[in-house]
């Protein structure tokens, strides 16, 4: 476990650099993290799929895989890729302070 | 009156639950009315799936591996064979395709999983069944024995779309198999096998993926991970991820998409997104009525889409229906066990042996003298081949395999040390 600070709140993170507690986040800090990315300003549709990524965990208890992203968000998965270089899921997830989602067994 | 279960899918789950069933009803009534059970399949021909695995290296064939459903069944279930339309959750009903309308007062949703080829850009186009394949069904196991025997060399690549995938051991164990294959043939120095994953190792969970990444190094398979496939190009010869990386190949083995049935998402409140049934992971009665259940690839429960699980669900599966009939609580039984052969090639194989909360581990299964785990052996890879007389002769009948319970045995796991609090691990 290690801890950072974003918009002036000191929050902690998991060893993969994932929010331990979600509802620590604000939308303050996921522009913050979005720069120390390589994304120079998060653009509506970054926020649609974040949105739908911390609904989706709140419902149901894990973040979506990059298909259900894909199916849902409201972006598809090539433009899903554009937008979150790294890995849609994974960094989608990181910046919205929730878990690392689950994907499957 | 009667009462009446309809089982959807004859397939593994389907076939275990009808025979437990039927077993109990036979001698049992509800509300004193009798129990009739009326299982539906699209086709008569039950596949034992575990089979597939071998038939692309010769080592199985259709005529071994495929039985008739109806068979499988005991005297007194009813099946019906036709495709099934939909399901009307709110008047217990279920309309087939040959129109027939099926009340129910339970309803088991054992119809498995779809592979969804459509989904992946290129995966059917120019090439398909030339060189670019998948193992999963019996068209596909058939059509790449002919092409394996007849490789010359080059580069093979094994690539898996994205989870969920039925047995997600099958594609690692396809890999051992072709270094056994290609070694046997004389031409391994002329393949270069490589396994490419979305996954960010061998397998999902972390000590098993380990000892298996280091099984893919031992035996000279290449490993590429998180790579999420966005477009096979069978002309090219490669395949091009959603973030721009590229795999060239001159035979590809790809395991594609899994979905629940398409009728599931024609049946208003049965499914989620994928149209697999949202099913309560500890009691397997599914969230979209209570008087519905459902076992097997079909569900959303976060096990292994596997036979071993299917069949320990059955237990706790065929039970609950039983209490719920009774007007009884449900027992919230079932633990995520699932118990995997992993056929290493050279006549060795590995087990594995996990639940919802204990990921495999080395040891010894089912006690302490036993099967080793995480380990090759060739009693494991008896341990395969003796599961297909197992299947159809236990499993499939609904009785219990001596030894392997519904509930996994923590006797024999070796339980990493835990590292003490603020140490590095
Ligand atoms: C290559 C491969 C290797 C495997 N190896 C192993 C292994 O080593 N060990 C292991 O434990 N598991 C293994 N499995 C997984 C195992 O076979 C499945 O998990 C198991 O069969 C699931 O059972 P099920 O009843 O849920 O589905 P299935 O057995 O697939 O049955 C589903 C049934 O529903 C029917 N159906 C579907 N849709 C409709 C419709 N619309 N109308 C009418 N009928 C319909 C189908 O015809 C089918 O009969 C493997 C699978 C594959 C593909």
């Amino acid at each position: 476990m290690s801890t950072a600070t974003y918009a002036g709140v000191t929050v902690e993170l998991n060893d993969e650099g994932f929010f331990e507690d979600p509802n620590a986040w604000t939308p303050e800090m996921a522009e913050e993290m979005a720069k120390a990315e390589g994304i120079d300003a998060l653009t509506p549709d970054h926020w649609k799929v974040l949105e739908y990524m911390r609904k989706e965990y709140f419902e149901k208890g894990t973040g979506p895989t990059v298909r259900v992203l894909g199916k849902n968000s409201g972006v598809d998965v090539k433009a899903l890729y554009q937008l979150f270089p790294k890995g849609p899921a994974k960094m989608a997830a990181r910046l919205a302070g929730i878990p690392k989602p689950k994907g499957c067994i | 009156m009667t009462k009446r279960i309809v089982i959807l899918g004859g397939g593994t789950g389907g076939t275990l639950t009808a025979n437990r069933l039927h077993r109990h009803f036979k001698h049992h009534r509800v509300d004193s009315e009798e129990v009739e059970i009326v299982v539906v399949d699209q086709d008569n021909q039950h596949l034992y799936q575990p089979g597939l695995l071998f038939v692309p290296f010769g080592l199985a064939h259709d005529q071994d591996i495929v039985r008739p459903r109806k068979k499988q069944l005991q005297h007194g279930i009813e099946f019906e064979q036709t495709g099934i339309d939909h399901v009307d959750i709110h008047s217990d009903t279920v309309y087939l395709e040959n129109g027939r309308e099926l009340p129910y007062d339970v309803l088991v949703i054992a119809t498995g999983a779809r592979l969804a080829t459509e989904e992946t850009e290129g995966l059917t186009g120019p090439g398909w069944n030339e060189k670019v394949f998948t193992f999963y069904d019996l068209p596909g196991a058939t059509a790449l024995e002919e092409k394996l025997a007849a490789f010359e060399g080059g580069k093979l690549v094994l690539n898996v779309v994205d989870m969920p995938i039925k047995c997600p051991v099958a594609p690692l164990e396809f890999c051992f198999l072709a270094d056994w294959f290609f070694t046997e043939r004389g031409i391994r120095d002329k393949v270069e096998i490589t396994y490419a994953t979305p996954l960010d190792g061998a397998f999902t969970k972390p000590v098993a993926s380990a000892a298996l990444s280091d099984l893919l190094v031992e035996k000279g398979v290449n490993l590429v991970t998180e790579f999420n496939t966005g477009e096979v190009d069978g002309e090219g010869g490669k395949l091009i991820g959603y973030d721009g990386r590229e795999v060239e190949f001159d035979l590809a083995v790809v395991i594609p998409l899994h979905s629940g049935q398409e009728y599931v998402g024609r049946s208003d409140g049965l499914g989620d997104d994928l149209n697999f049934v949202p099913t309560d992971q500890r009691t397997l009665q599914t969230k979209a009525k209570e008087n519905i259940f459902a076992i097997g690839d079909a569900t959303n429960v976060p096990a292994s889409k596997a036979g071993s699980v299917t069949h320990f669900e059955g237990d706790v599966l065929v039970e609950n229906i039983i209490k719920f009939l009774d007007h009884k609580p449900l027992d919230e039984g079932y633990d995520g066990h699932a118990n995997c052969f992993i056929e290493t090639g050279f006549g060795k194989a590995l087990l594995i042996d996990f639940n919802y909360d204990t990921e495999p581990l080395p040891g010894h299964f089912p006690a302490k003298v036993g099967m080793p785990l995480l380990k090759e052996s060739r009693l494991n890879h008896m341990g395969k081949l003796m599961f297909q007389w197992f299947y159809w002769h236990a499993l499939l009948q609904g009785r219990d395999i001596p030894g392997i319970g519904a509930t996994m045995p923590q006797h024999g796991k070796e339980h990493p040390t835990p590292t003490p609090e603020g140490a590095s691990a």
